[in-house]
C-alpha cells in the first residue's frame, strides 16, 4: 500500500517540513534526522521560535501589573495567547482558560483542589476516584495522592487484549460513590482513542466530575470543549508545536468559581490584608505569581500555526502516516505492537518489541542511524504491566512525518535485527 | 557513533548467557534497585562467609548493557574480599565516569574493560552501574548485619 499523504493536494508535508529548522539538521555520521518523537515533544516551526524572541527581544515587561507602554504590549500579547488558545479548544468563554506549567501541573491542580472543596462536592473516606489502566503517571499520581489525602479509594478501567478500554464494568465502576473520572483521551503508550462520551454520561448521570488528560489529543484532534462535556480538561504547550513551559487546564466556568486557589501569590488576589485574603476570579485565582509570559505568545503563535493548517488536515495525515506505519511495522518479523494494530480509534503513537532485543538497545541502534525513538516506560508503567512488558520502543508521528521516515525506521530495525543476530 | 565500541562482543555474549543469574540461598542480605528513567531493574542478595563475597545471586530485567554488566559482576566479585571487592567496584565506576579516557586494567576488571566503550554514551552508565550499586547496597546491608550481630 502506499499512502499519498505527501502528494495531497491541500497537505504538502515537504512544504511544512521547511517551517521547521531542526528537520534539516544532520546528525553523527551526516546522517539525516529521522525524528519520531513527538509524542514525547514536537518541534516548533520559525514562527513560533521568532515569536518567542521578539517578545524577549522588544516587548518584555511583566503582565497585567505593569503600568507602562511596554507592560501594556506584554499584557496584550499574553491574554491575546488565552484568546487564541480558548478559540482553538472551542472554550465556550476565555476566562476558562487557566495557564499552567504543563499538563502535569494542570492535573495536580486539579486533583490538588478538588481534595480541599467543602461541601456537598468534598471529597472524603467514602468517596471513589475512578481512572485506568492507561494513564501516564501525571494522571495517576496526583490522584493518589489525593486519596491519601482524603481516604478516598481509587479505582480504574482495565484494557482488553487488544488496547481498548474495558467499559464493561462501567456502570458498577462509576457510581454514586464516584467523585472524580479523570482519564486519558489518547494513551500516549497505546494510542488508543478513548470513548469520552458514555463514560462522560454515565459520571454525570451518578454527580461526578470528568477530568480529560488531552495531552496527545488536542496537538492532534479537531477539539470542540463547548460540545466535549468534561468538567476539565489539560494539555501541554511543547506537543503542539509550542514552547515547554506552558500548559493549560480548561474547566468550566461555574465550576473554576466555586474552587479554591491552588497556590498563593501574587495576581490571584481580590484583596490582601495580614489577617486574611480574598481571591480573585478564574482565571487569575489559579496563576499565582509571574506566569509563563514569553512561553504563552509562543502557544498563541503554535495555535496560529496549527490554524493556518486547519486541524482536520493535521488530523487527517496522522491517521494516514499511523495506518501506513502500523502495517510496514507489522512486516517486520519478530516485532509485537503493544496497543491497537489498526488505524481505527488510534492515534500515532506505536509501542512495539522486538523479539531479542531490549527495547534501549533498539532505541540506541535506531539514534546510531539518526533516527529518534522513545525507549522506555513512557512515563505508564502500569499499562506496560498490563501486557506483561517492562518496557517498549515507541514511534510517534506529527504534522510533519513523512512515509519516508516511517520507511527508515523499518530499515533501522532490520539494521537492528541483524546487529544484535536475531 | 561507535557503536561496535559500546556492543563489544563480550558483552552480547554475556547478554546472551548471563553468569550466575537466579536467586539463591543463603543470603544475608537482598536489595531491589531500579532505573526508574528507564524501567530496567535488578533483585539482588549478597551472601558473606565470613570477610569473603561467597555468593551475589540476581534477577535481573534491562538492556544488553544492565544484564551483562551483572553478568560480568558476578565472574568478578565472587570468592573476593569484601575489601577487594569494594576495590574492583570504584575501579569500574571510575572507568564508568571516565569520559573514555581511562584504559582500564585487564589484569583486574577482566571482561569488565569491555564496558569503556560505554562511558562514551552518558545515557547509558546508568544501566552499566544499575547492579553494581545493587550490589554495593546490599553488601553494604550485610556487613551492618555482621558487626551488629
Amino acid at each position: 500500500m502506499t499512502v499519498s499523504t505527501e502528494s495531497a493536494s491541500a497537505y504538502d508535508v515537504a512544504k511544512i517540513r521547511e517551517d521547521f529548522p531542526v528537520l534539516a539538521r544532520r546528525l553523527d555520521g551526516d546522517k539525516p534526522l529521522v525524528y519520531l518523537d513527538s509524542a514525547n515533544t514536537s518541534h516548533k516551526p520559525q514562527v513560533v521560535i521568532d515569536a518567542v524572541a521578539d517578545h524577549y527581544a522588544m516587548h518584555n515587561a511583566n503582565v497585567a501589573r505593569a503600568m507602562h507602554q511596554l507592560g501594556a504590549e506584554a499584557t496584550a500579547a499574553f491574554e491575546g495567547a488565552r484568546d487564541k488558545v480558548a478559540r482553538f479548544v472551542g472554550a465556550p468563554s476565555r476566562d476558562e482558560v487557566v495557564f499552567t506549567k504543563n499538563a502535569t501541573e494542570a492535573l495536580n491542580l486539579v486533583a490538588h483542589v478538588l481534595g480541599s472543596v467543602r461541601g456537598s462536592r468534598q471529597i472524603g473516606a467514602s468517596s471513589e476516584i475512578v481512572i485506568t489502566e492507561m494513564e501516564h503517571h501525571s494522571n495517576i499520581v496526583p490522584w493518589q495522592l489525593l486519596c491519601e489525602r482524603t481516604g478516598a479509594r481509587l479505582r480504574w478501567f482495565g484494557i482488553t487484549d487488544d488496547g481498548r478500554l474495558d467499559l464493561g464494568a462501567l456502570d458498577e465502576l462509576v457510581n454514586e460513590h464516584t467523585s472524580v473520572v479523570s482519564l486519558t483521551w489518547v494513551s500516549n503508550a497505546l494510542g488508543t482513542v478513548n470513548p469520552l462520551a458514555p463514560i462522560i454520561e454515565r459520571a454525570h448521570e451518578v454527580g461526578a466530575l470528568v477530568v480529560v488528560d488531552a495531552s496527545q489529543a488536542v496537538p492532534q484532534l479537531p477539539v470542540d470543549l463547548g460540545s466535549l462535556g468534561a468538567d476539565f480538561v489539560a494539555f501541554t504547550g511543547h506537543k503542539m508545536v509550542g514552547p515547554t513551559g506552558i500548559g493549560v487546564l480548561w474547566g468550566r466556568y461555574d465550576l473554576l468559581a466555586e474552587l479554591p486557589p491552588f497556590l498563593g501569590g501574587g495576581e490571584m488576589i481580590a484583596t490582601v490584608s495580614m489577617e486574611r485574603s480574598t481571591y480573585a476570579a478564574p482565571p487569575s485565582r489559579f496563576e499565582a505569581g509571574t506566569p509563563q509570559i514569553a512561553q504563552a505568545v509562543g502557544l498563541g503563535a503554535a495555535v496560529d500555526y496549527l490554524e493556518s493548517m486547519g486541524m482536520k488536515a493535521v488530523a487527517e495525515h496522522e491517521r494516514a502516516i499511523t495506518a501506513y506505519a502500523l502495517e510496514r511495522l507489522q512486516e517486520v518479523g519478530g516485532l509485537r505492537i503493544v496497543g491497537p494494530t489498526e488505524a481505527v480509534d488510534r492515534g500515532g503513537a506505536i509501542s512495539f518489541e522486538l523479539a531479542g532485543v531490549h527495547p534501549h538497545d533498539i532505541s540506541q541502534l535506531l539514534d546510531s542511524q539518526g533516527i529518534a525513538v522513545r525507549a522506555g516506560h513512557h512515563c505508564a508503567k502500569p499499562v506496560h504491566a498490563r501486557f506483561g512488558v517492562q518496557s517498549t520502543a515507541r514511534a510517534s508521528f506529527y504534522l510533519y512525518t513523512t512515509t519516508a521516515e516511517v520507511d527508515a525506521l523499518v530499515e533501522g530495525l532490520e539494521h537492528t535485527k541483524r546487529f544484535f543476530k536475531v | 557513533m561507535d557503536l561496535d565500541g559500546l556492543y563489544q562482543e563480550i558483552i552480547l555474549d554475556h547478554y546472551r548467557n548471563p553468569h550466575g543469574k537466579g536467586l539463591r540461598e543463603p543470603f544475608e542480605a537482598e536489595v531491589h534497585h531500579v532505573n526508574p528513567t528507564c524501567g530496567d531493574e535488578i533483585t539482588l542478595r549478597v551472601h558473606l562467609v565470613g570477610d569473603t563475597v561467597a555468593d551475589v545471586s540476581y534477577d535481573a530485567e534491562g538492556c544488553s548493557i544492565s544484564q551483562a554488566s551483572a553478568s560480568v559482576l558476578n565472574d568478578l566479585l565472587i570468592g573476593k574480599s569484601v575489601g577487594a571487592a569494594m576495590g574492583l567496584l570504584a575501579d569500574f565506576q571510575a572507568l564508568m565516569q571516565g569520559r573514555g579516557t581511562i584504559e582500564p586494567d585487564e589484569e583486574t576488571l577482566e571482561d569488565g574493560v569491555a564496558f569503556a566503550g560505554v562511558a562514551k554514551f552518558p545515557a547509558r552508565i546508568k544501566c552499566a552501574l544499575l547492579s553494581w550499586m545493587a550490589w554495593k547496597d546490599a553488601t553494604s546491608q550485610a556487613v551492618t548485619l555482621k558487626e551488629d550481630a
